[in-house]
């Protein structure tokens, strides 16, 4: 792993990396989308759905930034408003009325950051995320693709495993945001982006992640086949764990605790 | 419009009598100016008001002050006190940081947590300090805040929260942001234990503490004209580059657009959570 952190954040950012939407056609089949958090409108910056994963029936939730500058406009180039995180909740709680697996792909540089999305609850709804994935009584796989922006990010990711591709990075700010308000300068995000260790490699000797994902032959056939493997086997392993809930709480409960000193 | 309840308030300071009396006045008196009216106010003055301006306004106030203020005397017992954070990523300049601001707050961490009586009502209370970091939350902050609730959940005890954050602290890196996941899953099996939770936002409450355990509560109040939101304005005005609405994210917006159930001023808070606390006693067995 030759590249700086900031070089891993700019691979992380490129526009030509697979998109949820790829990785949803590629790794499932049957794919339905499913519209809407029932309440105010459907956010496209989340897409939500139905599929089979190598034939059994899963939920598949996916932040989509688009490919194309129309459609990069149209999903908001993946900074999801609340409605978004609200229809993501309402399909994970269909997931478990129905006893299906959750897997959710994540790349967003941040929840978005707009007067309505404030306006109609963005912490809240990311709140709202964290507490009851918590609790959620079927399995939870969440991959970072690309981009692991904040609350942004994780109001998908309170999962039993998290996964990141080699050159996602996942970050409680942006470097750039960092520099700025640390250091007044935005030349630092090199700086900010060694020091915030946000690649995925940090991210895993932290506690944080379980598994880094190879980016050999990303986007070919290969590339998906393996990823289709690997949560075929981990759900499989998942769905026979009678403490599947207390573990995630578990899971989460002791990341950090050993950066607490005690006098 | 509710905005205007703190621009041009009844000053019921004043109409509790607790100001009525004159207060003597020396002249060097150290003073400090209202932004909200730009008046000088007399330090004693606001200090003998729990910082509240005659105006209405808010002051920032500290967290050891307002457990004087909010429990009954000499009833806070304070948990977890020896816990703080360490410099787990080795974050430049971190260290220094924090050993000054442990200096200048006088206090180990950004969040105080206790049991408490409030108007005679048992209770787990945790109370975040502004003059620390601005309340941000790092691992020591999102540890106490997590064993309070699993100490609420052994004792069965209700939780009273007062937040003020700045949001994460960004020098723990991700493990600041696993913190939001933490504390929120504690707060879940502390509600679903049935158990009742009472956050109060005081200004400013914003970035992951208002996306986890801030806006999580049964009972969500805040305290007038305090910030209450997830972005920054600066970030929001950069972002979609308009002009924000008039009072945009204060508590008074925020209560108009659904979120916060009830803008309590300081000077009611003890009574109306010693009410809220009495109407839930034994309701949780
Ligand atoms: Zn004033």
């Amino acid at each position: 792993m030759s590249e700086s952190a900031y070089e891993r954040v700019k691979l992380a950012r490129d526009k030509d990396r697979p998109t949820g939407l790829d990785y949803i056609r590629n790794i499932f089949k049957g794919f339905i989308e499913f519209h809407g958090d029932r309440r105010y409108a459907d956010d496209p910056a989340i897409v939500g759905g139905i599929a089979r994963l190598n034939g059994s029936p899963v939920t598949v939730i996916a932040i989509e930034k688009g490919h194309t500058a129309k459609e990069r406009t149209y999903r908001n180039f993946g900074a999801p408003n609340p409605e978004g995180y609200r229809k993501a909740l309402r399909l994970m709680k269909q997931a478990e009325k129905f006893g299906r697996p959750i897997i959710c792909f994540i790349d967003t540089s941040g929840a978005f950051c707009g007067i309505g999305a404030e306006e109609r609850g963005q912490g809240q709804a990311i709140a709202e995320n964290l507490m009851e994935m918590s609790t959620l009584c079927v399995p939870v796989i969440s991959i970072l693709i690309g981009e692991g922006g904040s609350g942004g990010a994780l109001a998908l990711a309170v999962a039993d495993r998290v996964w990141m591709l080699q050159n996602a990075v996942y970050s409680v700010i942006s470097p750039e945001g960092c520099a700025s308000i640390l250091w007044k300068d935005l030349a630092k995000a090199e700086t900010a982006a060694q020091s915030l260790k946000l690649t995925a490699e940090d991210a895993k000797s932290l506690g944080v992640i379980e598994r880094i994902l190879s980016e050999k032959e990303i986007g070919k056939k290969e590339f998906y086949d393996r990823i289709r493997t690997l949560l075929t086997e981990e759900l499989e392993e998942l769905e026979h764990d009678p403490d599947l809930v207390s573990n995630r709480y578990d899971r989460f409960r002791n990341i950090g605790t050993g950066a607490v000193i005690k006098e | 419009m509710a905005v205007m309840n703190f621009l041009k308030p009844k000053n019921q300071l004043e109409e509790g009598g607790r100001t009525s009396a004159p207060i003597q006045r020396d002249a060097g008196e150290p003073e400090k100016n209202c932004p909200n009216c730009h008046k000088d106010i007399a330090l004693s003055r606001l200090w003998a008001n729990d910082l509240v301006c005659p105006c209405g306004y808010h002051f920032r106030m500290k967290a050891r002050q307002r457990i004087q203020m909010i429990a009954d005397k000499g009833r806070f017992r304070e948990l977890f006190s020896g816990m703080k954070a360490d410099n787990p990523l080795n974050f430049p300049g971190y260290r220094d940081k924090i050993e000054t601001v442990r200096a200048a707050s006088g206090e180990r961490e950004a969040v105080l947590c206790g049991t408490a009586m409030i108007g005679k009502q048992k209770c787990c209370l945790f109370v975040m300090e502004s003059y620390f970091m601005m309340g941000s939350m790092g691992s020591a902050v999102g540890e106490k805040i997590t064993l309070l609730f699993e100490y609420a959940i052994q004792y069965r005890l209700p939780v009273i929260g007062f937040t003020v954050s700045g949001g994460a602290r960004m020098q723990e890196g991700l493990l600041s942001l696993m913190q939001m996941a933490k504390t929120s899953a504690a707060v879940k099996r502390h509600s679903d234990a049935g158990l009742l939770y009472i956050a109060v936002l005081t200004d400013p409450t914003t970035g992951g503490v208002t996306a986890s355990f801030a806006m999580e509560a049964d009972i969500i109040l805040a305290e007038p004209g305090a910030t209450v939101g997830f972005a920054g304005t600066r970030v929001i005005e950069q972002t979609t580059k308009k002009s924000l609405p008039k009072g945009f994210q204060q508590s008074e917006f925020v209560l108009e657009h659904g979120f916060i159930d009830s803008i309590i001023p300081r000077v009611s808070q003890k009574k109306y959570l010693t009410e809220i606390l009495k109407m839930h006693d034994g309701r949780a067995i």
